[in-house]
């Protein structure tokens, strides 16, 4: 049933395609964790106007399909005069989009820092910048880190829309090996082993950590 | 940018008749997917020995491959070994086994939140297994799973614009036919498809706040 | 508080339930269902076809000239659509007893030999890789692979491509393999359709679109910002494909494309669609 065929002739493709799949997420996490501590910064500041900003992109980003805003990089910007690349506008896309949920993770975490801390650091003298980065964050990661995961998981699942941009990732060349070679069944099959390779043991981490961190608590 | 150009009526309506096939394949999925999750969820919380582990193992490969994967095996792989499905049927079986292992976990979850003494007193107190899920796990536990239901709902709902990829006439696919009208259509265009998708999901998302706010 | 939970839980799936029923009553009309799936292996697909009464047909919805959908009426419209309604009559007596399936170049081969549909006519070029795939009848339309691109481009034909040039395809087509033996080390972007392709190539995100002349021109016409350019620089001689083995089949559209080309339904058909009389064979 499966043709191996398939994947030692295209090994260079499927490789490829899997270190791009790599790349765009591993970019996409690292900008989506910034851009998500901006705005869960401004979710819970106290400063109405940035409140509201940080409540609308998150309540409108978490509530479309993500090939939207991927295309809207792709297709859209350039009428504005910006180009992105396939690739670029996928993985900013894909930044922008998981820095939504990534900012109620970390809203939620900081959130589960008693107030008397901040009350506390802050009649001490600690400005409300040294009180985040001293007192709240590093607690608020403890609890971040097993939904971050989660959302890296989805990440590189949700990479694979850049074969609708044309971003040279591991699906993408699943297609233009399955059209160049009309198998589908075995073509798709390796590549869901190249993204089981990539998930499955970040699922079996984050279960773990999500275990000691109970255990812990 | 041309606004009035991109909204002209029959690109609305034809927007509109995807709108039609969005929601028809969400709803079925969500219904399809929520029963065949409560089920598998409650059989693998039950430690049914072998089935239990077996499910195990199909809902963890389905959890961790993308989507747009599932859609595009179902509808072109599948065939190759004897499965065959339309269009609309592929996606709404690649849809709901996706969404399936999802909520299984949802649902796996709730049923474990509940504390181990409420049911040993229900067994002490002569209740048999199947009463107790019933009547003591269950109704409590499904309360919980309100809140990442409704989101996995939305998911769901999102998630049908992939099936672009296999050419089903939802909206984002329909989007895609009127974009391709005018170079400057594609910023209307998906402005106006995400405030659809926002409306909708948003809608359900307050829903689901007011539904927790109201049993809690 | 359990019993209220309860109602709840069971009004939550009422509701559910009621509404996919209603969506599900409003979109028989607009859904593909499974109404037309195609006979399995069993007998001649032939056979099958005329016992079914409708012949099953793919062909694509987003390639102007050939098979578009009209976003105005909801109609496929194109000399392939025609020309599957020239076939349903000649093989089963009457035109309407078609149903048309969207396919795209690298939907349309699975879709044929998963039993979707009986047969593509879908700007199929007949290829020797793709007669070891599926049968292939006379060719029914003469194209050749041209470029599409802005008017004022400084590509003019395809000697002005080189490996510096970023083309844009569709993932499955011919004109991919054409213009990489043509420009070793063109850069090529495929996509899963024309029509995502072309809004790449509005977008800026490459020099120039490639695969037959026919479509580039229905793109022409749908955008007069775009124009083809050069002469064709291959031959793509269309093919309607069937499933592989299914000889009387391909007899019988065979026979049909004949009667069409004798009784001048064809020639009329070129015309409508292309605007020109057939070049004479």
């Amino acid at each position: 049933m499966l043709d191996f065929s398939i994947l030692t002739n295209h090994l260079p493709e499927y490789g490829e395609g899997f270190l791009n799949t790599i790349k765009a997420s591993v970019f996409a996490l690292l900008g989506s964790f910034v851009l998500g501590t901006i705005i869960a910064v401004f979710r819970i500041s106290g400063f109405k106007p940035l409140r509201l900003i940080g409540a609308a992109y998150v309540e409108f980003i978490r509530n479309i399909p993500i090939l939207i805003v991927v295309l809207f990089f792709f297709l859209g910007l350039p009428s504005l005069g910006f180009k992105l690349d396939g690739f670029q506008a996928g993985t900013l896309g894909l930044t922008v989009y998981t820095a939504a949920f990534i900012a109620e993770a970390i809203r939620a975490g900081i959130q589960s820092v008693p107030a008397g801390q901040t009350e506390a650091a802050r009649s001490s003298g600690m400005t409300y910048m040294q009180t985040m980065l001293h007192v709240v964050l590093p607690q608020a990661i403890k609890l971040v880190i097993p939904p971050l995961s989660n959302q890296f998981i989805n990440l590189i699942k949700n990479s694979s829309v850049l074969t609708i941009v044309s971003g040279f990732d591991l699906m993408y060349f699943a297609d233009i090996i399955s059209s160049e070679t009309y198998v589908t069944f075995s073509t798709y099959i390796f590549a869901a082993v190249f993204y089981l390779l990539l998930t499955l043991p970040l699922s079996f981490a984050a279960l773990a950590l999500e275990k000691r961190l109970a255990r812990s608590a | 940018m041309d606004f009035a150009g991109a909204y002209s009526p029959d690109n609305l309506r034809f927007l509109a008749d995807g709108l039609k096939l969005t929601l028809y394949v969400a709803a079925v999925s969500i219904v399809l997917s929520f029963v065949f999750g409560t089920i598998v969820g409650t059989l693998r919380y039950m430690r049914v020995p072998v089935l239990s582990p077996v499910l195990a193992v199909i809902v963890e490969t389905l959890r961790n491959l993308p989507l747009l994967l599932i859609i595009f095996f179902i509808q072109f792989a599948l065939p190759e070994i004897g499965f065959k499905f339309t269009v609309t049927a592929g996606v709404i079986t690649a849809l709901t086994l996706f969404e399936a292992a999802m909520i299984s976990e949802i649902v796996r979850a709730g049923l474990q939140s509940i504390p181990k003494g409420q049911t040993e007193a229900a067994r002490s107190s002569g209740l048999g297994t199947y009463q107790t899920l019933r009547y003591i796990v269950l109704p409590q536990g499904l309360r919980r799973m309100v809140p990442p239901l409704v989101s996995q709902f939305i998911s769901l709902l999102k998630d049908t614009s992939l099936a672009v990829i296999v050419a089903l006439a939802e909206l984002m696919h329909n989007a895609q036919i009127v974009m391709a009208q005018n170079h400057n259509y594609p910023i209307p265009i998906l402005l106006l498809i995400a405030l659809v998708y926002f409306a909708i999901n948003y809608t359900l998302s307050l829903l689901s706040r007011r539904l927790e706010a109201r049993t809690t | 508080m359990t019993k209220r939970t309860k109602k709840m839980s069971a009004v939550l799936l009422a509701g559910l339930f009621s509404l996919s029923a209603l969506l599900g009553a409003c979109s028989t009309t607009g859904g593909t269902n499974a109404s037309g799936e195609a006979a399995g292996s069993a007998g001649s697909q032939l056979d099958a076809i005329k016992e079914r009464g409708k012949l099953v047909v793919g062909v694509k919805y987003d390639t102007k000239l050939f098979g578009l959908k009209d976003p105005a009426s909801g109609e496929v419209q194109g000399f392939d659509v025609d020309m599957a309604h020239a076939l349903a009559k000649s093989i089963l007596g009457d035109e309407s007893k078609v149903e048309l399936k969207e396919v795209t170049s690298k939907t349309r081969i699975p879709m044929l030999n998963n039993g979707d549909i009986d047969m593509v006519v879908a700007t199929m070029t007949i290829t020797d890789e793709r007669k070891k795939e599926v049968d292939f009848s006379d060719v029914y339309f003469q194209a050749g692979q041209s470029l599409l691109v802005k008017k004022g481009s400084p590509i003019a034909g395809i000697d002005d491509v080189t490996a510096d040039t970023t083309v844009m395809a569709s993932k499955g087509a011919t004109s991919i393999a054409n213009i990489e033996a043509k420009v070793p080390g063109v850069k090529v972007l495929q996509f899963d359709n024309y029509q995502d392709a072309f809004n790449a190539l509005k977008a800026g995100q490459g020099d120039a679109l490639t695969t037959d002349d026919a479509i580039l021109y229905g793109m022409a016409a749908q955008d007069p910002n775009y124009e083809v350019v050069g002469e064709p620089f291959s031959d793509e001689p269309y093919g309607i494909a069937v499933k592989k083995g299914e000889t009387t089949l391909v007899e019988a559209v065979n026979k049909g494309l004949a009667d069409m080309k004798s009784d001048g339904s064809y020639n009329e058909m070129y015309k409508k669609w292309i605007g020109k009389e057939p070049a004479a064979e």
